[in-house]
């Protein structure tokens, strides 16, 4: 090893770098590194497009298509697809136009899926995170706040919510978040048990770094990859919970709809207009399948194991 | 690759083509252990231009590149090498166990027989029969939820077809030749009731269950603590007398293979660099990268500080325990880790704290530093610190710092380096601004002797050396006066220990740090403090003046430490 000239040493703030310390090239971040790996995954990649393509599409498409969501084409009651008229996907039984109705539905389902999830993510993520770091007494009440959680019936929850404050499509946000986020803090506090008896954490404590700086810089940042792809398994989850509620009835109300709603719908339709059931039914299809190739993508991307 | 002229092994000029007939006449002689050793035989083994390549997406790495040596019956052969050497790709292309994506090419023959080309289930009936192994990691190399004397029955049966009574009795037989005392009850436990040397015996015992032609060795004594690693060297020998088979020793450390093997092959970057007598390599090293392998034990002492210097550190009476288990009704379940420790560390003094794993010298480390919760009093620098709560030691805490082993573990992987280095400086010095932060990273990495161009690169890019390189930055860049060292060169091959040590030296001298050095390796501990404390069970065995500790040791374990250390008598068995 060579020597460089050796550093003044306990000279108060003067350094042989003072003002001008020299450029440094940035390096190859972890997360430049799980994205090239992640581009070489085809799966994953062509899920990513479709997702786009789905969103975009969910987004801009009801102003694109010639009709309103909850307008009725007296001459198309009940049509198939059929071009000359304009309704791509053909109409439902009250002859509102099925391309406009999904894509509005897509809205909704893509927006729980959003707001759930990302409601799962932070509660989950400090709340796990908390209790792991902590642990003894902390960790135990924490947990069992949770087991309690756990052992509410989602359904009753749900029931018990509307009964009290009405139908409103921000109670299906507030009730699969607040039933959401238990899997994550179970996961996150898992990882931060691991983690916290590591040496970077020890060397932070060494250093006086304060505790919620410990869980902020090293903890939870460490913890993120098994975070990242339980995100994109819980969007899924989210989704066909949404479906689940508004196929029971307790989800959104009309004349606004969602992908659960419509296939409710076409199902009753099966045998005289399956195009009901199959348009909506492939929206969520495709949606589902990207979600889950991009989860299996962000997996091996972010695992260090197939560096 | 032809770069290397001497890598055809002293003997491996023979032909390997033999009939059946001599096959199946050495064969039997082997059973009946008798088989000839004379000058002539073919060799047991012979590896000729091994290449193993890895396919990786980023295009092909060369983990092999062109080995060739012989191994003879009954023979001790070392294959040296640092990390990254190849020599476990190699050992491990002998028994094919290598992932898929390893390209193996050349030739490895077993009695003549090309393993390359053997059917898969050939390679079954010859991995723990013909050839066996006893990996590095006695913990994780056996079955946690069998017995062990299931898991060596498992061998028998499928080899020798041996099961009930037979088997169990042969299991027996083994367990006590691999010298595990009371082998009828020891056989009846899980792994995780034996010590890690009674764990490593237990491999060795499954090892030969079937008298194999060839033991693999992959260091097999690494994990171990230095008495332990004496005796499994010495049994290792005996049983090697006892049944003729040849051992190939895979290791980074020289000072072993120096009583024990009879042959050594050093490899570097996948190459072989030098075969010969063990002998003749250690008194007259070919290869410039050999002679500096054996050179590579840490050299020097330290000169004691004066006797009126200021106490900088002082410890009395300190006391760790663990509870172990919190039953629901009932006492607590406690162990007691460090059990009342006096020490006084001086400014500018290193003291070495030695012991093996379980005697405690980390956790009074920790405990020293109020990482860890303890009875007991610690002043530093005059100020008693056991009142203070964590706000309360923050100030002190620039002050003190630590340095720990493990270089991967020890720098979060998803910090630049520059933010691990500057994170200290953040809390004790918020006053400075970014461009000030900065210079200070870039002064504590030219301090020790980094590129101060790399701090914007994560851990993973660096090399262990490199990294713990970058964990003393993290602790010189707040400029403290006393470091705690726990084993920070323990992880690293034995010429990068050299480097780092002569730079923690250097720091010291630069800046007058006072050091708490602690180590299970004597050599390390020797060249760097000036002060020795032997550590046995969480109690002081001895102290003293390294100098003297190391000329005329008082206690009997001390000597034990030393024997096993720097002179291990490997040649016969006694106790």
């Amino acid at each position: 090893m060579s020597q460089t000239t050796p550093a003044p040493h306990g000279t108060g703030g003067a350094s042989a770098f003072d003002g001008q310390p020299p450029a440094a090239p940035a390096g190859d971040s972890l997360t430049r590194d799980a994205w090239r790996r992640l581009k070489q995954n085809r799966a994953a990649m062509c899920s990513l497009v479709v997702m786009a393509v789905i969103v975009l599409a969910c987004l801009i498409g009801p102003w694109l298509t010639p009709f309103e969501l909850d307008e009725v084409d007296w001459n198309a009651i009940g049509t198939g697809p059929d071009l000359a008229s304009g309704h791509v996907f053909g109409t439902d039984v009250n002859g509102r136009d099925l391309l406009t109705r999904t894509l509005h539905g897509g809205q909704i389902s893509l927006s729980v899926a959003l707001v759930a999830t990302f409601v799962s993510l932070v509660i989950g993520v400090l709340y796990g995170a908390v209790s792991g770091y902590f642990g003894g007494r902390t960790d135990n009440l924490m947990m069992r706040f949770v087991d309690i959680m756990y052992s509410l019936p989602f359904m009753f929850l749900v029931i018990l919510l509307m009964v009290v404050f009405g139908r409103n499509i921000f109670l299906i946000y507030a009730a699969i978040g607040a039933v959401e986020w238990l899997d994550m803090s179970r996961i996150v506090r898992g990882q931060v048990l691991a983690l916290k008896k590591r040496e970077f954490v020890e060397a932070a404590h060494a250093l006086g770094v304060r505790d919620l700086q410990v869980v902020t810089r090293h903890l939870i940042p460490n913890a993120l990859g098994p975070v990242i792809v339980y995100v994109t398994l819980t969007v899924p989850k989210v989704i066909l919970l949404e479906s689940f509620l508004s196929f029971l009835g307790l989800g959104v109300q009309e004349p606004l709809t969602s992908w659960g709603v419509l296939i409710s719908e076409g199902k009753d339709m099966m045998e005289t207009a399956p195009w009901m059931l199959l348009v909506p039914s492939a929206f969520l299809a495709a949606t589902l399948f990207c979600l889950n190739f991009l989860g299996d993508g962000l997996r091996d991307a972010l695992d260090p194991k197939t560096r | 690759m032809t770069s290397s002229p001497s890598t055809s092994g002293t003997s491996s000029s023979l032909p390997p083509a033999r009939n059946a007939a001599d096959q199946a006449r050495a064969d039997t002689l082997t059973r009946l252990g008798l088989a000839a050793e004379a000058p002539g035989t073919p060799p047991l083994m012979e590896i000729n231009d091994l290449k193993v390549d890895f396919q990786l997406p980023d295009g092909a790495v060369p983990a092999v590149k062109g080995v060739s040596f012989t191994l003879n019956k009954g023979e001790t052969l070392a294959l040296v090498g640092e990390s990254g050497s190849g020599k476990s790709v190699t050992s491990t292309a002998i028994l094919r166990l290598l992932p898929e994506l390893a390209e193996i090419k050349g030739a490895i023959r077993l009695r003549g027989e090309d393993l390359l080309s053997a059917s898969t289930r050939r390679m079954r009936e010859l991995r723990g029969n013909r050839i066996a192994t006893v990996f590095q990691e006695p913990m994780t190399s056996l079955n946690p939820l069998h017995r062990i004397g299931r898991q060596i029955i498992e061998v028998l049966a499928l080899h020798r077809d041996l099961k009930g009574r037979a088997a169990r009795h042969k299991a027996l037989e083994l367990l006590e030749q691999v010298g595990i005392p009371e082998p009828a009850r020891r056989i009846d436990s899980y792994p995780h009731e034996l010590s890690g040397g009674q764990r490593q015996r237990v491999m060795i015992a499954i090892a030969l269950a079937c008298e194999p032609d060839l033991l693999i060795a992959d260091e097999p004594t690494t994990a171990l603590d230095v008495t332990v690693q004496a005796q499994i060297l010495r049994l290792l020998k005996s049983l090697q007398q006892r049944y003729g088979m040849a051992i190939l020793f895979i290791t980074h450390d020289l000072s072993i293979v120096r009583h024990f093997a009879d042959r050594v092959c050093v490899m570097r970057h996948g190459e072989l660099l030098e075969t010969g007598a063990t002998h003749d390599v250690f008194e007259s090293p070919q290869h410039a990268y050999t002679r500096m392998l054996i050179d590579a034990e840490p050299a020097g002492e330290k000169a004691p500080v004066a006797a009126d210097a200021p106490v900088l550190l002082s410890a009395r009476d300190v006391r760790v325990s663990f509870t172990i288990k919190r039953p629901l009704f009932g006492p607590k379940v406690a162990f007691e880790a460090v059990r009342g420790i006096d020490l006084e560390v001086r400014r500018g003094q290193t003291i070495g704290i030695v012991g093996e794993s379980g005697s405690g010298k980390s956790t009074l480390g920790r405990a020293l530093l109020r990482l860890l919760k303890s009875q007991g009093q610690i002043s530093f620098d005059g100020v008693d610190i056991m009142p203070l709560d964590k706000s309360g030691m923050r100030p002190l805490r620039s002050r003190m710092q630590v340095v720990f082993q493990d270089p991967f573990g020890s720098l979060s992987p998803r910090l630049t380096v520059g933010e691990i280095i500057s994170e200290g400086l953040r809390v004790h010095h918020p006053e400075l601004n970014r461009a000030q932060r900065d210079a200070r990273v870039c002064d504590a990495l030219s301090e020790v002797s980094l590129d101060p161009g790399m701090r914007n690169r994560y851990p993973h890019e660096f090399s262990g050396g490199q990294r713990q390189r970058i964990a003393i930055a993290r602790a010189l860049v707040l400029k403290p006066e006393f470091l705690l060292l726990d084993e920070p060169t323990s992880a690293l091959d034995r010429s990068v220990q050299v480097t780092v040590i002569d730079l923690l030296r250097d720091l010291q001298a630069r800046h007058g740090l006072t050091y708490l050095f602690i180590s299970h390796d004597l050599a390390v501990v020797r060249a760097l403090s000036d002060h020795l404390i032997v550590m046995k069970e969480g109690e002081v065995v001895e102290s003293g003046s390294t100098h003297a500790i190391f000329e005329a040791p008082r206690e009997r374990y001390t000597r034990e430490l030393m024997q096993a250390a720097f002179a291990p008598d490997l040649g016969q068995t006694h106790h």
